[in-house]
This record gives C-alpha cells, sequence and structure tokens, in this order.
C-alpha cells in the first residue's frame, strides 16, 4: 500500500466513517459536483447554486494561482484543500458526560456552566427534560411579534429568497478573499435576521437559541439586515470551549444597516486553541464586514478572542451614508502556542463619517497577537474622523505583540488620530496585589481584565461578567 | 513574652549585589520599631525580603515570625497571615478600581483565616469609615488603583488599605516621604490608630520628622546592610542633629 493509500485509510478509520453517517456525508474533494450536492441537499434555488458555482471558480482559480493569502502573522501548515470533507451529517452525540475529555469538563466547571448546557456544548445528547425547543419556540413567537424574521439561512432562502438574493454578497462579494471565496461556494448553514422598519428588537439575538447552530460551525454563512431605524443586538457563540472535530473554519458575517439603523454584534469566541504545545486547534479565518448604507446609521463589532489556534480575522465597517458611525472594540488573548492576527478596516465613504477602534491584544506563553487595522478616508469623506487605540499586554518574554496601523487619507478636512502603547505585566503588579493577600493566578486576571475593561464594558452585561472568567481561565498557568 | 518577628543574621542580594549582609533584629507584640539609615543601606531591601518580593534573594540566615519560617510562605501567604508593607512607591494598575481590589484583598485574607466573606454592603460601610480616618475622598477610590493620584494620595491609600486590612505586622517603607506636613499627621492618626497591644509596626524612614508622631519603641540605625546601632527614641533625635556618618564610622 502506497503511504499516501496508507493515511487515507487510517484517516477513514480516525474519523469512524461507518455505514449510516458514510450515506449522509459526501467524499472529501472540493469540485462542481460538491457544490451540487450541497445546494441541491439544501433544495436552493437556481440564482443560489449559480453564485455558489462562480465563486467555486473563482477559488479553484485562486487554487491554482497559490493565492492563499501570506500577508498574516501567522504560520501553520499548508491546508490540502482537496482532502477536506464539505458536506457531513451532524456529528454523531456521545451518550454523556463520562466520553468527553476530562479537561473540557474542568474548564465548564470553572466557568460555572451548567449541567445541561454543559452536556450541549460538548455535544452529548440531550434529554427530554431540558426543552431547548420551547425557550426558542417562546422567542420565535416574540420576535414574529415584530415582523422580525430569526432563522438559519437555510431556512431563510426557503422563507424570504428576495431578501438573501437583494443582499448576499452585497457587503462581502463571493470574490473577496481567498477565504471568503471558499465559503461562498460551500457554506453549510448559519444565521439569518431582518429588523423591519422602525422596530427595535425587544431582546438580544443569540446564536444559542436557534437549534442546530452546533453543526453549522465550520463554513458558517450570517447574514443581518437592519431596515430604516430598526435597532438589533446580536450575540455570536458562547463563552465555554466547544467539541469541534473540524480544524479549518472559513466563516463570513454580512451586516446591512439602513438609514437611521443600528447593528450591535458581539462575539466571545472560544473555540479549541489546540493544547500546551501548540498540537491541534482550529484555524479561524473569518470574513466580517458591515454596511452602513443609510445615513445616520451604525454598525459596532465587539469581540473577545481567546481560542483557535490560529486567527485570522478583521470586522470591518463600510460608512456609505453620511453621518454614518463604525466601532470596533475588540480583545484578543494569545497563549501557549496561539497565533493571532485581527484589527478591523474602516471605510470612509460618506461625508461627517466617524469611527473609533480600541483593541487590546494580550500574549501569553509563546502566543503572537498582531493588531493590524486599516483607515481610509476616502475623497468625498468631507469631515470624516477616526479615533485609534491598540495596546498590548506581554506576559512573559516569550510572546510577541505586533502593530500595524495602516491610515490612507485621501480628504484634507479628515482628523485620524492613532495611538498604541506596549507594555508588560509588571513583577510590581503582581507582587503588590500578592502582598494584599490575592493568589498569583487572580492578581493576573485582575490586571488583565483592568486592562480590557474598556471593551467588556461594550458587552452585554452577562456577556461580559462571563467574558472576564474566560479570560482568567484561558491565562491559567501563564504566568509563574 | 515572645517575639512576633524575629530576623536572625538575614543575607539578602537583590539585582546582583548582596545588601543585606547579617541583619538581627527582633519585635515583640505592641511594639514600634524605626530603622533609620543612610540611602542605599538596605532598609527597603529589608521591608522587601519581609514581605516575599520574589527579586530579593536569601542567601542565609532566616525570619521567624508567630514562630514560622517566612521562607516556607509567599507573599500572599504571609499577607493573609497579617503581614503588611506599605509601599515606598505604590504601583498603579489601570481598569481595576481601588475598591474592586481592596474587597478582592480583604475576602481572600477572611477566608484564609475561615472567616465569612464581605458583601459589598458591608464592605462599603467598613471602607467609608475608613476613609474618614485617612481623610480619603470617595471618588478617588472608585478610581483605577492609583492611577492619577498624587504623590500624597497614594501614600494615604496605602495606609487606608492598611487600616481596612488590620494587619499584625505593618511594615511601613518610607510612607513619610514626599508628603507635606498636613498629609504627614494624617498618615500618622490612620497608623496611630491600628497600634495595639497585639500590633506591631516597622517604620522605615530616613527622617526624624515622622517619629514626632509615631513614636517608635526602639530605633535602629541600618548601615551597610547590618543593624549598626538601636537604641530608644532619643537616638532618632540624635540623628537628626549629628547625621548617619558618626554611626557607620563607629559601625565600622
Amino acid at each position: 500500500m502506497s503511504h499516501s493509500a496508507e493515511s487515507f485509510a487510517n484517516r477513514e478509520y480516525e474519523f469512524g466513517f461507518v455505514t449510516d453517517i458514510e450515506a449522509e456525508s459526501l467524499p472529501p474533494g472540493l469540485n462542481e459536483d460538491t457544490v451540487r450536492a450541497i445546494s441541491q441537499k439544501k433544495n436552493e434555488p437556481e440564482w443560489l447554486l449559480e453564485w455558489r458555482l462562480r465563486a467555486l471558480r473563482r477559488f479553484l482559480e485562486l487554487l491554482e494561482e497559490e493565492r492563499e493569502p501570506t500577508w498574516a502573522m501567522v504560520r501553520y501548515p499548508k491546508i490540502d484543500y482537496q482532502a477536506i470533507v464539505y458536506y457531513s451529517a451532524p456529528k454523531k452525540s456521545l451518550q454523556s458526560l463520562d466520553e468527553v475529555d476530562p479537561e473540557l469538563l474542568r474548564t465548564y466547571a470553572k466557568l460555572g456552566v451548567p449541567l445541561e448546557e454543559q452536556k450541549l456544548l460538548a455535544g452529548v445528547a440531550v434529554d427530554a427534560v431540558f426543552d431547548s425547543v420551547s425557550v426558542a419556540t417562546t422567542f420565535k413567537a416574540e420576535l414574529e411579534k415584530h415582523g422580525i424574521v430569526f432563522c438559519s439561512f437555510s431556512d431563510a432562502v426557503q422563507r424570504c429568497p428576495d431578501l438573501v438574493r437583494q443582499y448576499l454578497g452585497s457587503v462581502v462579494p463571493y470574490s473577496d478573499n481567498f477565504f471568503a471565496t471558499l465559503n461562498s461556494a460551500v457554506f453549510s448553514d448559519g444565521s439569518f435576521a431582518y429588523i423591519p422598519k422602525g422596530v427595535r428588537c425587544p431582546m438580544e439575538l443569540s446564536t444559542y437559541f436557534r437549534i442546530n447552530a452546533s453543526n453549522t460551525g465550520q463554513f458558517e454563512r450570517t447574514l443581518i439586515i437592519a431596515d430604516e431605524g430598526a435597532y438589533v443586538s446580536y450575540l455570536e457563540g458562547c463563552t465555554a470551549p466547544m467539541r469541534d472535530e473540524n480544524q479549518l473554519h472559513a466563516a463570513v458575517v454580512e451586516l446591512v444597516a439602513l438609514d437611521d439603523a443600528e447593528i450591535k454584534y458581539s462575539t466571545v469566541q472560544n473555540w479549541y486553541p489546540g493544547d500546551k504545545n501548540g498540537k491541534g486547534g482550529i484555524y479561524n479565518f473569518v470574513t466580517k464586514r458591515g454596511k452602513c448604507a443609510g445615513r445616520r446609521s451604525k454598525i459596532s463589532w465587539t469581540q473577545v478572542e481567546t481560542g483557535s489556534a490560529i486567527t485570522w480575522k478583521y470586522p470591518s465597517c463600510i460608512l456609505q451614508g453620511d453621518d454614518s458611525i463604525g466601532e470596533f472594540y475588540s480583545v484578543a488573548l494569545t497563549a501557549n502556542h496561539q497565533q493571532a492576527d485581527t484589527g478591523t478596516k474602516m471605510i470612509h465613504i460618506g461625508r461627517n463619517t466617524r469611527s473609533t477602534i480600541l483593541s487590546k491584544g494580550i500574549a501569553a506563553g509563546f502566543g503572537q497577537n498582531t493588531y493590524r487595522g486599516l483607515v481610509r478616508i476616502q475623497p468625498k469623506a468631507e469631515g470624516a474622523r477616526n479615533y485609534s487605540r491598540c495596546d498590548s499586554l506581554l506576559l512573559g518574554d516569550r510572546c510577541g505583540a505586533h502593530t500595524f496601523p495602516y491610515l490612507e487619507v485621501r480628504n484634507a478636512s479628515a482628523t485620524v488620530e492613532h495611538e498604541a502603547t506596549t507594555s508588560k505585566i509588571g513583577e510590581d503588579q503582581l507582587f503588590y496585589c500578592r502582598q494584599r493577600g490575592i493568589s498569583e493566578e487572580d492578581a493576573v486576571s485582575m490586571i488583565v481584565n483592568g486592562f480590557c475593561k474598556e471593551v467588556l464594558r461594550e458587552l452585554p452585561m452577562e456577556f461580559a461578567v462571563e467574558a472576564q472568567k474566560l479570560l482568567g481561565v484561558s491565562l491559567e498557568g501563564s504566568v509563574g | 513574652m515572645t517575639a512576633l518577628l524575629e530576623i536572625q543574621g538575614l543575607r539578602a542580594e537583590a539585582g546582583d549585589a548582596e545588601i543585606l549582609k547579617g541583619v538581627d533584629l527582633v519585635i515583640r507584640p505592641g511594639e514600634v520599631h524605626a530603622v533609620m539609615g543612610p540611602n542605599g543601606s538596605g532598609k527597603s531591601t529589608l521591608a522587601h525580603a519581609l514581605a516575599g518580593k520574589p527579586s530579593v534573594r536569601i542567601t542565609a540566615g532566616r525570619v521567624l515570625y508567630r514562630g514560622r519560617d517566612l521562607a516556607e510562605l509567599s507573599p500572599e501567604e504571609r499577607a493573609r497571615e497579617g503581614i503588611f508593607l506599605a509601599f515606598q512607591y505604590p504601583v498603579e494598575i489601570p481598569g481595576v478600581s481601588n475598591l474592586y481590589f481592596l474587597k478582592a484583598a480583604l475576602n481572600a485574607q477572611r477566608r484564609h483565616r475561615g472567616l465569612p466573606e464581605l458583601d459589598a454592603m458591608d464592605f462599603l460601610s467598613l471602607a467609608r469609615e475608613k476613609m474618614k480616618l485617612v481623610e480619603m475622598d470617595e471618588t478617588l477610590m472608585n478610581r483605577s488603583i492609583n492611577e492619577g493620584f498624587s504623590g500624597g494620595e497614594k501614600k494615604r491609600n496605602e495606609v487606608l488599605q492598611m487600616a481596612v486590612l488590620e494587619p499584625t505586622l505593618a511594615v511601613l517603607d518610607e510612607t513619610d516621604s514626599g508628603l507635606d506636613i498636613d498629609a504627614l499627621r494624617v498618615v500618622a492618626r490612620g497608623v496611630n490608630a491600628l497600634r495595639g497591644p497585639e500590633r506591631s509596626l516597622l517604620v522605615i524612614t530616613h527622617y526624624q520628622r515622622l517619629l514626632e508622631y509615631i513614636v517608635p519603641d526602639v530605633v535602629h540605625v541600618l548601615a551597610g546592610g547590618r543593624i549598626a546601632r538601636s537604641g530608644g527614641k532619643e537616638l532618632a533625635l540624635e540623628l537628626d542633629d549629628r547625621g548617619y556618618g558618626w554611626v557607620v564610622e563607629a559601625a565600622l
């Protein structure tokens, strides 16, 4: 048996491709058949299939020309895109928490995750007592009363195809970048939300309340539209680490805000970061972009990124409408061997557009943390203003923090400010805390949370409390 | 009476240099000891050694606190056992409020002693009472630790923390430096309020002035890493008058 055939055979065994599951999964590889099969399984209209196929052709070209981006400060072994399974049925559930990695369970305990939720996150079959369905239906009824559509992307394609057709790819075109193009060809599912004119969404929308969300992680596609005067706050993700066997993630999120609309998008990302030696972990290549299409519209991104082996992510705002506002608040933490290259793009097109960037990077262990941000003021953006601040905190002397701010100002009336600081968590600060009776770990967690405070307070209350705990847990063992 | 603190032949290094070259000192419960001495004589290193600062390496001798060898205890354990250091240069910690920090410290110590933690309300009324004692403005307490504080405010904050934590052994490292006379009185009042038969103080200072307000039982002169002379409170006056030269010479 040749070497590659042998490893292929082992691989099949490793992933447990047994009879009934195999029937629900496509063979590995990326070609027209793969895309047609995905589209067919989702019963998609012809235009969507065509769109996917255009993306596929583009991606295969990029692959051929070896155009996978290399400019980010991240290192990883070459990905074989033809060896990936692009569609598989939901993973087989585990039968009980006994089958779950004890390390994961310890983390849940430290974060105070309730038992039934632990099962959901770890992929254990949930018993009938925990009726998440009824919670979801209650929410759905409330949302429908306001005319809000909130459903899976696949459902949206069936329920409101016109909206999907109008806005899909309007912010992130299928040809946007390598990973977005891949996503456009093979995206499996994701979330869709539409907030009608003048409606203020009465609750935070969260994927948590959408069933099946846990199996759409790999190539997720999200589209949120806030019509004129609408407001919505959307929470993505989960503070507890999630079980996931797919190493490559390439999600796309598109936001559209019309006149006077506001979208607040909050993320806590805690995918598996790999072990202490840098083995395993998720590669997270995400394209997130919002378009402030209308006048006086506002899009605000808040992210706390503590997971994944590699994070490649730049939630951005296109400030097209006059007087529109873009905000980016970020905490990115890299411990052990994690690498993050993250930041934002603020593209000022309309007059009197304003943007704020506040980035907090924390590196510990061998972690590498890069802020990369672009502020572009277009010629017609009279009176545009931007304020950026990037702070980095280093724990130990084997980690790294890097800052790459790009400023392109093409209008003389614009005001652009940039500040950056790098500091080391001081021995003196730690000693001060310990001298008052606070343990070293609590002291680190306290100092790091203090460092991130301005970002954390942008998160919805409940999320903020969990994010604080998460920062502490993620840094355990990083000092001393 | 058994000693609260017993320093025996203590030698210690900070950086590349040996700073303490055999310090002996005994403090009994209720006593106030002053340590004076010229710059670079090792006063701050002594304070750091007692508190367990990681960058100070003990090379010989030992320190017994309530009969226990301090070498066995981490800095936080020493604090929870009642050792408090008022820092000469209190650090700033951005984004962490003074009140939050102090509550976390107090409750860490209470847990260690098997006492119930104070909730926000009880803590606040305790903190307010002590703030009055050191004339500390409550708006300062809601700000980040020492951030944007004047030199005097930082020192007052140290004394406030001490008043709330009620240590058994308080080490004051040049708490008087940089204070005007009014601030000095306030700080002294806070320190004196803590005095009692069970509590001891080690007051490190350059100047006799502080000792007019916090009257010591014993005065030591630290010179060249050793206690060069000890005496009653009148020794401080003599030093103020004659300087350190004669003590240092006599010790050589």
